[in-house]
C-alpha cells in the first residue's frame, strides 16, 4: 500500500490579501477559506473571536446580496428585446471617417467635446494634450504635460479651459489662452490630488467644479479655484476606471465603474453610493448614461457592453456577440439614445441598436485600439480616439 | 519598459483560445491538409480562404470581419504562416498557415524571458554565420552588453539546441523553427509592426498584488448596510422602465441627427455649417424641431439658452419672473466657487427670500423656516430644498400654460424647416471649410457673470465664420 496524498499545495489568491502565494486551508466557523502563511499567521495571533467576526459577515454580506438579487427578480417581468419587438427594424447603416485628426505622436487616450460642437480636446501617452477644431482639423493649443499616460481630459463647459491628468495622480485644469506671449502650462491650475494614476475626469455643470476618477479607489468632488475637497466617494473595492455625470437639470448623481467589475450610482451632495451594479464579468472600462438620465451603459473588458435600468434597479440589456471577444473601452449613445457606440481593442467600433439588442453595424479604419469614444454635443457626428495616434470623426 | 505581470494574462487570450480549439475540432473545425514547401512536406496545414471561410459560418459574420478576426488571431501568435514567416499576416487566399503549439501561447509562455530570447538569436546568429536583421542584430548586440555574465551559457544552449535539432526529420525542423519564429515574432516584434502584447497602466484589479484593498471588516460591514438599504428601495417594475425607453425613441428619433439626418445637411458630411448658424444658441428664427423639442420636457425648454429667454419672457408676463431668477441664482450657489458661497447666499437672500425683498419667491412656510435655519451656516446646496419647490412650481404650472400660450404658438407657427442642402454639381469639389472662432477668445468679464456674451460667443463659434 502506497502512501496516499491528501494534502496538495495550492498556489493562488489567498483569501484575506489577495497575493499570490502558495495557500493553506483554514477553518473558520466550518467554512473553509484559502489564506497565505502571512496571513494565517496574523490571525493566530490576533486570537479566534475577531476573525471569527469577519468571516460571519463575509457570508453575511453574501447572503443579503443573493437576497437582493431575488428582490430584484421579482419585479421583472418582460426583457427589453421583447418589448421593443413593435419597434421597426432599422434599416441599412452607413458612417463614415469625415475627419482623421493626425498630430499625436502617440497613443490617443481620451478627448471630449466643447459645447460648440466641433472643438475637441484630446491627450495621448506622451503627455501631449492638444486642442483641435475638428470641423477644420487645425490644431488651436498644444501643450505638454509633466508626466506620461495622460489618461484623462474633459472641456470646460465655458469653452475656456481644459482639464487633464493621469500618472502624476493630479487633475490640472488649464485655461485656454490665444495669446501668443503666453505659456499656457504658466497659468496651470493644480487642482485634484490622488493617491494613484486619475483614469477619468469631467466639470460639473459649471467650470468651477471638477469631478475625478482615480486608480486609488475613490472619485472626488473638487472646487477648481482653491483646490479644496468638496467631497468623496469611497465604495469601490479596485481602481475606478470612469465616470459620467447624470444629465438630469435637478439631480445630483453620478455613475462610476471600475476594475472590481463594480458600476455605483452616488449621491453627490452626500457622498453615499445609492445603487451598484455588479455583473459584468471584467473591468469597467467605460459608463454613460442613456439620455433620459434613467439608465446607463457600460463597457468591459469582458467585451460586452450592458444597460442597467435606474427605475427597475437591475441590468436590463447585454450587448455582446461570439466573435467580439475583445473588450469594450469606451461606449456612448447617439442623441435619441437608440444607437449604442462602441469602441474596442480590436480596433473596431460596433455599433448596437440599444432596444433590440442587435448590432447594426460594425466600423474599421482604426489601426490599434479604440480607446475614447464621444458623441458630439448636438448629435451630429461622434469622434474615436485610438492608440494608432489618430483621432477620427465620423457622421 | 512596461513592468512585467507575473501571473495575470489579459482575459481576451482565453478567449481567443477557444477559438482555436474549435478550429482544430476534427469534425467541425478547419479543413487540414498536407502542404507542400519546396520539397518537403508539412502536415496539418490550412489555407488562408479555410480559416476565413470557418470564422464567417461560425459566427455569422461578414468577410471583413472574418478577415480582421483571422489577423487578430495570426498577430497574437495562435495561427502563423509557413510562406514568408516574416510577415504575421492572415491571407485570404491558398497561402498555407498552421495553428501554433500551445508551448509558445502567450498564455502558457508570457512574459517572454530575455535569456530566452538572447538563446534564440544566437541560434539564428550561428545557422546565418552572423548575418542577422537588421533589428535582430541590434536586440542581440543589446542584450551581449545586457546579460554578458550569462552570454557563455546562452552561446552553450544555442549550440546545444541546434545539434539537438540537427537528429530531426527535415519537415519537423522546418516547423520547429517557423513556431519558434512565430513566438518571437509577437513578443519581439520588427520596428514598425505593432505590439499586440503592449498594455496600459497596470491596474489593480483582484489579479494583481499592488493595491492594498484588503477586504477587512469595514469593507463588509459596508456591503452589508448598503445592503440592507437597498432591499428597501422601491422598484419599478421592468414592464413599466421598458416602455418608457420606447417613448424616449418615438420622441427623440427625428431629432437624432444620425439616426434621421438633419436639415439642411449635417456638417460633417457637406461642409457646411448652415445646421451650426441656424442652430446656435440665440438666433432670431429658430427651427421646428427646435420648438417642438421645447415641448418634451421642463428639462428641454430650461436648458436650450433660446427656450430659456422666451420661457423668461413669458413669466414677465405673469409677474412671476422671479421664480427663474431664483431658480438660476440657486444653480450658480450649487456649482459656483467655494469662496463665494457665503457671499452667493447672502445674494439670494436679500433678493428672493428676505421680508421685502424687491424679487421675493413665494415658498411654503415650512421650507422657508428650514431654508433661513440652514442660511445661519451657508454651504453650497443650503438653498436646494427652496430651489427644488421652486422648480416643481414652475414645472408644474407656468410650464404647461407656456405651451398653451400664444406666445408658444406663435414661436412654432414661426419656426423655419430648413430646406435640405442641393446635391453639389461637382460633389468632388470640397466645399471650403471655414474656421470659427473660439469661445475661449471670450475670456468671462465681471460685468457679464452670467456669461451672455459667452453665449454670443459660443453663438459665432458653432455658426461658423462665413459659413
Amino acid at each position: 500500500m502506497c502512501d496516499q496524498t491528501f494534502l496538495v499545495n495550492v498556489f493562488g489568491s489567498c483569501d484575506k490579501c489577495f497575493k499570490q502565494r502558495a495557500l493553506r486551508p483554514v477553518f473558520i466557523r466550518s467554512q473553509q477559506l484559502s489564506y497565505c502563511s502571512v496571513c494565517a499567521a496574523l490571525m493566530a495571533a490576533e486570537g479566534l473571536h475577531e476573525n471569527e467576526t469577519l468571516a460571519s459577515l463575509k457570508s453575511e454580506a453574501e447572503s443579503l446580496k443573493s437576497k437582493l438579487e431575488e428582490e430584484r427578480a421579482k419585479l421583472h417581468d418582460v426583457e427589453l428585446h421583447q418589448v421593443a419587438e413593435r419597434v421597426e427594424a432599422l434599416g441599412q447603416f452607413v458612417m463614415k471617417t469625415r475627419r482623421t485628426l493626425k498630430g499625436h505622436g502617440n497613443k490617443v487616450l481620451c478627448m471630449d467635446w466643447c459645447k460648440d460642437k466641433r472643438r475637441i480636446v484630446s491627450s495621448s501617452q506622451d503627455g501631449k494634450v492638444i486642442v483641435w477644431d475638428s470641423f477644420t482639423t487645425n490644431k488651436e493649443h498644444a501643450v505638454t504635460m509633466p508626466c506620461t499616460w495622460v489618461m484623462a481630459c474633459a472641456y470646460a463647459p465655458s469653452g475656456c479651459a481644459i482639464a487633464c491628468g493621469g500618472l502624476d495622480n493630479k487633475c490640472s485644469v488649464y485655461p485656454l489662452t490665444f495669446d501668443k506671449n503666453e505659456n499656457m502650462a504658466a497659468k496651470k491650475k493644480s487642482v485634484a490630488m490622488h493617491t494613484n494614476y486619475l483614469s477619468a475626469c469631467s466639470f460639473t455643470n459649471s467650470d468651477m467644479q471638477i469631478l475625478t476618477a482615480s486608480g486609488d479607489g475613490t472619485c472626488a468632488l473638487w472646487d477648481v479655484e482653491s483646490g479644496q475637497l468638496l467631497q468623496s466617494f469611497h465604495g469601490h473595492g479596485a481602481d475606478v476606471l470612469c465616470l459620467d455625470l447624470a444629465p438630469s437639470e435637478t439631480g445630483n448623481t453620478f455613475v462610476s465603474g471600475g476594475c472590481d467589475k463594480k458600476a455605483m450610482v452616488w449621491d453627490m451632495r452626500s457622498g453615499q453610493c445609492i445603487q451598484s451594479f455588479e455583473t459584468h464579468e471584467s473591468d469597467i472600462n467605460s459608463v454613460r448614461y442613456y439620455p433620459s438620465g434613467d439608465a446607463f451603459a457600460s463597457g468591459s473588458d469582458d467585451a460586452t457592453c450592458r444597460l442597467y435600468d435606474l427605475r427597475a434597479d437591475r441590468e436590463v440589456a447585454i450587448y455582446s456577440k461570439e466573435s467580439i471577444i475583445f473588450g469594450a473601452s469606451s461606449v456612448d449613445f447617439s442623441l435619441s439614445g437608440r444607437l449604442l457606440f462602441a469602441g474596442y481593442n480590436d480596433y473596431t467600433i460596433n455599433v448596437w441598436d440599444v432596444l433590440k439588442g442587435s448590432r447594426v453595424s460594425i466600423l474599421f479604419g482604426h489601426e490599434n485600439r479604440v480607446s475614447t469614444l464621444r458623441v458630439s454635443p448636438d448629435g451630429t457626428a461622434f469622434c474615436s480616439g485610438s492608440w494608432d495616434h489618430t483621432l477620427r470623426v465620423w457622421a | 519598459m512596461e513592468k512585467l505581470r507575473e501571473y495575470w494574462v489579459p482575459k481576451v487570450l482565453g478567449e481567443m483560445e477557444r477559438v482555436i480549439v474549435g478550429m482544430q475540432d476534427p469534425d467541425m473545425g478547419v479543413k487540414m491538409r498536407n502542404q507542400r514547401l519546396l520539397i518537403t512536406v508539412i502536415p496539418h496545414a490550412m489555407t488562408g480562404s479555410d480559416i476565413v471561410e470557418w470564422l464567417i459560418q461560425k459566427f455569422s459574420i461578414s468577410e471583413e470581419e472574418s478577415l480582421h478576426l483571422g489577423n487578430l488571431i495570426v498577430k497574437h501568435g495562435y495561427i502563423y504562416p509557413l510562406k514568408d514567416p516574416q510577415c504575421l499576416v492572415l491571407r485570404a487566399d491558398d497561402s498555407p498557415y498552421r495553428f501554433q503549439t500551445p508551448y509558445f501561447w502567450m498564455s502558457t509562455k508570457w512574459p517572454a524571458a530575455e535569456l530566452d530570447y538572447a538563446i534564440y538569436l544566437a541560434k539564428k546568429n550561428i545557422r546565418k554565420q552572423g548575418d542577422l536583421i537588421e533589428h535582430e542584430k541590434d536586440y542581440y548586440n543589446q542584450l551581449h552588453k545586457k546579460i554578458n555574465h550569462t552570454w557563455d551559457f546562452v552561446v552553450m544552449q544555442a549550440r546545444e539546441q541546434l545539434r539537438a535539432a540537427k537528429q530531426r526529420r527535415k519537415g519537423d525542423r522546418i516547423v520547429i523553427e517557423c513556431q519558434e519564429q512565430a513566438y518571437w515574432l509577437v513578443n519581439r516584434p520588427p520596428p514598425g509592426v505593432l505590439n499586440v502584447m503592449e498594455q496600459g497602466p497596470e491596474r489593480g484589479n483582484c489579479y494583481t498584488t499592488r493595491v492594498q484593498m484588503t477586504k477587512n471588516m469595514d469593507f463588509y460591514k459596508r456591503e452589508i448596510e448598503y445592503c440592507k438599504k437597498a432591499m428597501g428601495r422601491t422598484r419599478v417594475k421592468s414592464s413599466i422602465c421598458l416602455e418608457a425607453y420606447l417613448k424616449f425613441n418615438d420622441q427623440y428619433m427625428p431629432h437624432d441627427p444620425i439616426m434621421s439626418g438633419c436639415l439642411p445637411s449635417n456638417p460633417w458630411i457637406t461642409d457646411d455649417t448652415d445646421y451650426w448658424s441656424m442652430n446656435a444658441p440665440t438666433v432670431t428664427t429658430p427651427t421646428k424641431l427646435r420648438v417642438e423639442r421645447w415641448a418634451f420636457n421642463f428639462g428641454e425648454l430650461l436648458g436650450d439658452p433660446l427656450g430659456h429667454i422666451q420661457f423668461m419672457e413669458f413669466l414677465k408676463k405673469e409677474f412671476s419672473a422671479e421664480n427663474l431668477s431664483f431658480w438660476e441664482a440657486c444653480e450658480d450657489l450649487r456649482y459656483g466657487e467655494q469662496s463665494k458661497i457665503a457671499e452667493s447666499v447672502d445674494s439670494v437672500y436679500q433678493q428672493f427670500l428676505a421680508p421685502g425683498a424687491t424679487r421675493w419667491v413665494n415658498i411654503d412656510s415650512k421650507t422657508m423656516e428650514k431654508t433661513l435655519e440652514g442660511i445661519r451656516r451657508p454651504h453650497r446646496y443650503v438653498m436646494d430644498d427652496a430651489q427644488m419647490h421652486i422648480y416643481m412650481l414652475m414645472k408644474k404650472d407656468s410650464y404647461p400654460r407656456f405651451l398653451k400660450s400664444d406666445m408658444y404658438k406663435t414661436l412654432l407657427a414661426e419656426a423655419v424647416i430648413p430646406p435640405e442642402t442641393k446635391k453639389r454639381v461637382f460633389p468632388f469639389m470640397r466645399k471650403q471649410r471655414h474656421s470659427s472662432p473660439s469661445p475661449a477668445l471670450l475670456l468671462p468679464s465681471e460685468q457679464d457673470p452670467k456669461g451672455e456674451d459667452k453665449n454670443k460667443a459660443l453663438a459665432s463659434a458653432a455658426g461658423g465664420g462665413e459659413g
